[in-house]
């Protein structure tokens, strides 16, 4: 930008939040530095139009509006409680925790932006110590769908996209009216009105394909006031931490640190002559269980309880091949 | 983001932060605004020469200049910074109440006192459609290990530990030099050079089973290089073996938490993938427990290996069976 127009630019933003009065556009060619200059009537709107499409992407409020009835054409103002940042004083840790915000995400978008707040919360007087070392690193992973469906959100606009389906390999056009972006467990969501299931649905934003097209005009989407979306994209989720039973397992000495770090060891018992530990375990999830188990072949077999030996023999005896189907017969 | 483009939201930014440090020097206020003291000059230059219609000695914007410091006498109506866009009040809270959800990072309660403050401030531009949800899975013993290792990183000591190696299924003792902690995809990591392994290695905090802070100082290797986890952490290295696996549809998630290479779609939803693997033994183990969910295409050794890993484990479950029985 050259320094003409970046002079020209700030006299504007000056004589804007200065008047209370609407200026024309004329009044401001006439009155505002750097605008006299203009060649022709027409050089000057140009000039005019682009420098108010600059500040108002810059997130200047410009307002537009006329001082009485009698007046012809537009005028413009910015209203000084729409441009200025509320009053903001952070405590050294709060300042802090800011500092290293900043610093999470791993998106280059998304770090501009945040430095962008910084540097207007610094202007507004805090102290923010960006280097503080910090006792930990944390990230925050992004995906490329992120910040289109971030900016949808905040502007209300509905969005389409390529969505695969987890265990499919099909990608389907999606229409999504979005109420939130949720992050859970690491992982990113999507939640809103799916308009093609007429329903409730939430997207993994791994699984967007391609672009995220915003579609319609903003202010369409209207978020329930009742809808809880961390607990819409949880709610799928297990819920932890409650055995829902205790097995009895064998393990052969020597095998299975996995398994035994989390058993309790009950007694000694010798299996097709292999020497071996009795071990109690607390489930959790049945069925990652049954693939845990299996995963050690013949090192850990259960005693008990049924469903889980059988859970476990099934998925065995699939890759037993002939040898599977002949011990069938000796099985339980 | 380039020069041009951030000029006009550091010009905007500058009167207002001037006028809360009188007397500052410049250097300083260039560092703030990540631009060299020149770069900073400049834009002092430039608003000088700006201020009210009229642009009278009285109107222009005023800067008094001693030494190298400067101060704002006239600011011309430029008080207050200007408010939030939406995408920077975004990007700045969201960031921040992931940091609230990540366990042991800073104080939780001054993080969530600069959120309200920063909402207030943002007004209308808060995000009202952004929830992080709780960034880390973890249990009580997990919290007492993390809270071992942060007093060693901070008193700087060598810590031993018992730790269970999940590719190995092994449990060793080791002795490392911690370096720091960080958080990959909702779990915790202690990075830390391990004098066993004579390496720096990665140390998911609820695979330690002991933890133990010595009284002998941390000195991890000057040249201990740390893990660059930006892809994740399963960077496969050169020259580890590789496999061609099939993924049923039920198991297509394995090719998205561990690195695969997708080779085809096949019929059925089903994808070949091709994956690297450092311990044969883990891969053997990932495809028992999928149980025909995942079928081995090469190599073949290892197509046998899990045949016969199988037809072992049914046996004996057979003898078992037959033992209990009598």
């Amino acid at each position: 930008m050259s320094t003409t127009r970046a002079e020209r630019l700030v006299n504007l933003v000056l004589a804007l939040l200065s008047t209370r009065q609407y200026l024309t556009a004329e009044r401001i060619r006439g009155i505002v530095g750097g605008y006299a200059d203009a060649a022709s009537d027409d050089a000057f709107f140009r000039m005019f139009e682009r420098d108010k499409g600059e500040l108002r992407e810059l997130g200047i409020p410009i307002e537009t509006g006329r001082n009485s009835a009698f007046d012809s054409v537009d005028g413009y103002r910015i209203a000084r409680r729409d441009y200025e940042l509320g009053e903001i004083d952070l405590a050294p840790d709060e300042a802090a925790a800011v500092g290293l915000a900043v610093r999470l995400w791993d998106s280059p978008e998304l770090t501009g932006q945040a430095h962008g707040a910084l540097v207007k919360l610094r202007a507004a007087g805090v102290e923010i110590d960006e280097s503080a070392r910090a006792p930990i690193q944390p990230r925050v992973r992004t995906e490329a769908a992120l910040t289109p469906l971030l900016a949808a959100v905040r502007e209300g606009t509905a969005v389409r996209f390529e969505y695969r389906r987890a265990g499919a390999a099909e990608r389907r056009v999606r229409t999504l009216e979005p109420w939130g972006v949720v992050s859970w467990r690491g992982r990113w969501y999507v939640v809103g009105h799916d308009r093609d299931r007429e329903a409730t649905r939430c997207f993994r934003l791994s699984r967007v394909t391609g672009t995220v097209t915003p579609i319609g005009t903003p202010g369409v989407v209207q978020r329930p006031a009742d809808v809880n979306l961390l607990e819409f994209v949880a709610g799928s989720e297990p819920h932890e931490h409650t055995p829902v039973a205790t097995a009895r397992l064998w393990a052969a000495d020597g095998a299975a640190a996995g398994i035994r770090r989390g058993a309790r060891v009950v007694g000694r018992r010798e299996v097709d002559g292999v020497a071996g530990d009795e071990l109690e375990l607390d489930v959790y999830y049945p069925d990652g269980l049954a693939r845990w188990i299996a995963g050690y072949g013949p090192d850990v077999l259960v005693i008990e309880p049924d469903v889980l030996a059988k859970a476990v023999h099934e998925r065995l005896a699939v890759l037993a091949d002939g040898a599977g189907a002949a011990a069938e017969g000796s099985q339980r | 983001m380039t020069t041009s483009s951030s000029r006009m939201p550091r010009l905007l930014a500058l009167v207002p932060y001037l006028l809360a440090r009188p007397g500052i020097d410049i250097e300083e206020a260039a560092a703030d605004f990540g631009v060299t003291g020149k770069q900073l000059r400049k834009d002092l230059e430039l608003l000088w020469m700006c201020g009210l219609p009229g642009y009278g000695p009285g109107d222009l914007i005023d800067l008094s200049f001693e030494g190298d410091t400067v101060t704002v006498t006239f600011d011309a109506g430029m008080r207050r910074p200007l408010r939030l866009t939406g995408g920077e009040a975004t990007a700045v809270l969201v960031a921040l109440r992931a940091l609230a959800e990540t366990p042991g990072v800073v104080d939780g309660d001054a993080v969530r006192r600069a959120i309200a403050k920063i909402e207030t401030a943002a007004g209308e531009a808060q995000p009202a459609g952004v929830v992080v949800g709780l960034g880390v899975r973890e249990a009580g013993r997990t919290q007492s290990t993390r809270q071992e290792v942060q007093r060693a990183l901070t008193a700087e000591r060598a810590l031993r530990l018992r730790y269970y190696t999940a590719s190995a299924d092994r449990i060793s003792e080791r002795v490392v030099d911690p370096m720091r902690l960080l958080i990959v995809e909702g779990n915790s990591y202690l990075e830390a050079w391990c004098r066993r392994a004579d390496g720096v290695r990665l140390f998911r905090l609820d695979r330690i089973d002991a933890i133990e802070v010595l009284d002998e100082p941390a000195v991890p290797p000057s040249d201990a290089e740390r893990h660059d986890v930006t892809d994740g952490l399963f960077a496969p290295a050169p020259g580890q073996p590789e496999a061609v696996l099939v993924l049923a549809p039920d198991a297509r998630w394995v090719a998205e938490y561990y690195a695969c290479e997708e080779l085809a779609e096949l019929d059925g939803g089903r994808l070949r993938v091709r994956m690297r693997y450092g311990d044969e033994n883990w891969l053997v183990r990932l495809v028992l427990g999928m149980g025909g969910e995942v079928l081995v295409e090469q190599p073949a050794e290892l197509a046998t290996r899990v045949r016969e890993r199988a037809a072992a484990g049914v046996a004996r479950a057979g003898r078992l069976a037959a033992s209990t029985a009598g």
